[in-house]
């Protein structure tokens, strides 16, 4: 309709973004096929894959790809890196790489070098504070730092008695417990007890725990999109390939429904999560307008994950309840990636409170905005 | 057949801003003279002529089709910026609204050229109400199944039989309808129904009304008699309506009135709530709008990949499934959320009102334009399991 209607015409103005970051997420893509296949990743043993993924994701400089040449990065742009991200979260990637991701990015806008090697970020959740003392040292506790306790490098926000400051600090010098998330991965108590800094800085206006939060929430909405869509196509496979009652169980409409709840769960994951990584590579500020796009993919996403994964389960019956089948690969993660940054409650709570403050009359002023 | 799912980065240019000032602005003097009352849903007609042909006077119905036909030339974007408008004022505008989604586009395809000519500046000027004869008494879903039957004659056709659930046909000027031209074949269920044209003013057509139990009249049953239908007025090929059902279906399921039709009911909750809510409040009402806002991005989306040729099948069902069942519990969640106000709040006595009616509105928002069931039913079609 829309060709013939418009044939012998100027093309219309769309504004398509994102589509000339294939590269970058193919490169990723290629690396993970080889490197971290979940189903080999999933029967190993022992955490022998480890070395050579971050061996070639860091030679191929995805993890510092949000940080500027000059500071030690390969300076792609935050397009690119989300699509690395929405590439992790298919293969349902067990490491700090967006971890990295984003400690290098935080590190970046304060004008901060990044280190080799992975890094994780704090805070990682709401109402945790950490101080950086007249002395120059740090002190607080942050909980759920994901992957602390493989990290080298943790890079935070902390508040001086002024403002905010960007803070570089070696892992070994905090307190780290021994905790996980469901899926196994490391989710740590990071107790920082005068941690001296190696690097520090100012951070520049605009960046504060609240930003380092919203940002990693879209991180994770990426991932979660990802991972959604990895979930959503192993369960179709098996719908057409188990049968049941003489015929593929894809056949019976009670789990068509199922699975087309789930493919809806996936496209709103992927579009709001989209949208909101869109709209932080386009603006520079956290305004009205990122806040909406950033809290709402985290909201969206984390009850995509909720229902998809439990969807997805459903599907797959027993055999997706034992350790040998990859899918608790997906939906662990899912389940365990709606806990950091914030969770869903937690921002739809700011989210609420921040509409109820500049109420019903800018309300969908601010949803038309984009 | 593919489980990949795709929503495009989808930015509205520069051209709808000013396009939604204008609109903006149009809708608060119409309000503010009198035309309808935002706040006050199923008050007042949702057809009234005299708006209707304001706005094509605006330029605001047929904006996609060519000048030639009165049209307006201008991209899908811009028209769903203008839809989402008026869905958010809850403006009147039931008199052209299908004659501007889907019957134009239907004529713009498949109508001979006088027909065009005579019938398209006419529906952008706001003249003309179109209705969409499909269900009938033994099929609604199953629209393969229509029986009302065509039979050819000299220069024409006798339809005869009945069509219902006929959304505003008492006002209509005109019918899209599918009558049975053959009987369906052994290997095609979907053979032997045809487009149609019908004049509503032509003899051997009765309407008459069903009311909703909301009290209002939208639906009709309409009963053919031998009504005649000459030649020209077949759309498309004789026998072959089935082949017709194209992309014209992915704008009608994914637009914004598949989840901004009691859209009131959101901005009465804000202010009910207050600027200052408690945190259970502000909790729920957080997540109502971080999923209105994930359904809009998802719309505009298919609308954009439509105007860029591209056939967003089942991303489109998938608005419209996620958006209605989200609108359909919108009166629920907002009766939660304002369970614990106080009895003086002010705008108590018309957030009662709306959600009385935007609850006996939202059984059929699921329903219509393809129920749930038939939206999962492609979906699961899209992701090869049929």
């Amino acid at each position: 309709m829309a060709a013939s209607q418009t044939a012998g015409r100027e093309p219309p103005k769309v504004a398509i973004v994102g589509e000339s970051d294939h590269i970058v997420a193919e490169t990723a893509a290629r690396i993970l096929a080889e490197f971290a296949d979940p189903q080999t990743i999933n029967r190993a043993k022992d955490g022998a894959w480890r070395g050579p993924l971050w061996r070639a994701v860091s030679d191929a400089g995805l993890p510092l790809a949000w940080v500027p040449e000059q500071l030690g990065g390969s300076g792609a742009s935050l397009a690119d890196g989300f699509a690395v991200l929405g590439a992790a979260g298919r293969f349902a990637v067990a490491m700090p790489l967006a971890e990295t991701l984003l400690a290098g990015w935080l590190l970046a806008r304060a004008g901060l070098a990044s280190p080799n090697g992975a890094m994780t970020v704090a805070p990682a959740r709401p109402f945790n504070r950490i101080t950086l003392g007249n002395d120059g040292t740090l002190s607080g506790r942050a909980l759920g730092v994901p992957f602390a306790s493989d990290a080298t490098h943790i890079a935070v926000i902390a508040e001086d008695a002024t403002d905010a400051a960007v803070v570089l600090v070696a892992a070994k010098d905090c307190g780290i417990d021994k905790g996980h998330t469901p899926a196994g991965d490391a989710s740590n108590v990071v107790v920082f007890d005068r941690v001296k800094p190696l690097r520090h800085a100012r951070a520049p206006a605009g960046l504060d725990g609240a930003a380092l939060m919203l940002m990693g929430s879209v991180i994770r909405s990426v991932q979660t999109a990802g991972a959604l869509e990895a979930i959503l196509s192993l369960s179709v496979a098996y719908a057409n390939e188990r049968i049941a009652f003489e015929r593929p169980i894809g056949k019976f409409q009670a789990v068509q429904q199922n699975l087309a709840r789930l493919a809806g769960e996936v496209a709103a994951a992927l579009a709001v999560s989209g949208s909101a990584a869109d709209a932080l590579a386009q603006e520079s500020a956290f305004d009205d307008a990122v806040f909406l796009e950033a809290t709402s993919a985290k909201i969206r996403c984390a009850e995509a994950a909720t229902e998809g994964a439990g969807i997805a389960h459903q599907v797959f019956g027993a055999i997706g309840f034992t350790d040998e089948h990859v899918l608790h690969r997906f939906t662990l993660r899912l389940l365990a990636w709606r806990d950091d940054f914030g969770n869903e409650s937690y921002w739809a709570a700011e989210l609420g409170r921040r509409v109820a403050r500049q109420g019903a009359d800018e309300f969908w002023p601010l949803v038309a905005s984009r | 057949m593919s489980t990949s799912l795709q929503f495009d980065q989808i930015r509205l240019p520069p051209e709808c801003e000013s396009l939604r000032r204008d609109v903006r602005a149009f809708l608060a003097e119409e309000i503010a003279n009198g035309t309808f009352d935002p706040h006050r849903p199923g008050h007042g007609d949702s057809h009234d002529r005299a708006f209707s042909k304001r706005i094509g006077a605006r330029g605001w119905i047929g904006m996609t089709w060519p000048k030639k036909y009165g049209g307006h030339e201008r991209s899908f974007l811009e028209r769903y910026v203008v839809t989402e408008e008026f869905r958010v004022a809850n403006a009147p505008v039931r008199l052209h609204f299908v004659a501007d989604r889907q019957s134009g586009p239907i004529l713009l395809k498949y109508a001979p050229e006088h027909i065009k000519v005579d019938i398209l500046p006419r529906i952008c000027r706001g003249e003309l109400c179109f209705v969409i004869g499909m269900s009938e008494p033994g099929s609604g879903s199953d629209l393969f199944a229509a029986k009302a039957k065509a039979t050819k004659v000299d220069k024409g056709w006798r339809i005869n039989g009945s069509k219902i659930w006929t959304s505003n046909a008492h006002v209509a000027d005109y019918m899209l309808g599918l009558f049975r031209t053959s009987p369906a074949t052994k290997d095609n269920r979907r053979h032997g129904l045809t487009q149609f044209l019908v004049d509503m003013k032509t003899p051997g057509i009765t309407v008459n009304p069903i009311y909703q139990m909301t009290g209002q009249h939208d639906f009709n049953e309409v009963v053919f008699d031998d009504a005649f239908v000459p030649d020209d007025h077949v759309m498309g090929e004789v026998d072959s309506a089935w082949k017709q059902a194209t992309s014209e279906l992915a704008y009608e399921r994914s637009g914004p009135e598949r989840f901004l039709e009691t859209f009131y009911v959101m901005l009465e909750l804000i202010r009910a709530l207050g600027p200052e809510p408690d945190i259970h409040s502000a909790e729920g009402l957080g997540r109502l709008v971080a999923q209105l806002h994930a359904l809009r991005r998802m719309s505009v989306s298919v609308a954009g990949m439509l105007q860029a040729g591209k056939e967003p099948m089942v991303e489109g069902a998938i608005v419209k499934d996620l958006g209605t069942i989200w609108e359909q519990k919108l009166p629920q969640r907002a009766r939660e959320l304002t369970a614990f106000l106080a009895p003086e709040i002010g705008n108590r006595a018309t957030l009662e009102e709306q959600l009385v009616f935007a609850t006996t509105v939202a059984p059929k928002l699921t329903i219509q334009g393809g129920t749930t069931e038939i939206m999962r039913g492609i979906i699961a079609r899209g992701l090869g399991l049929r």
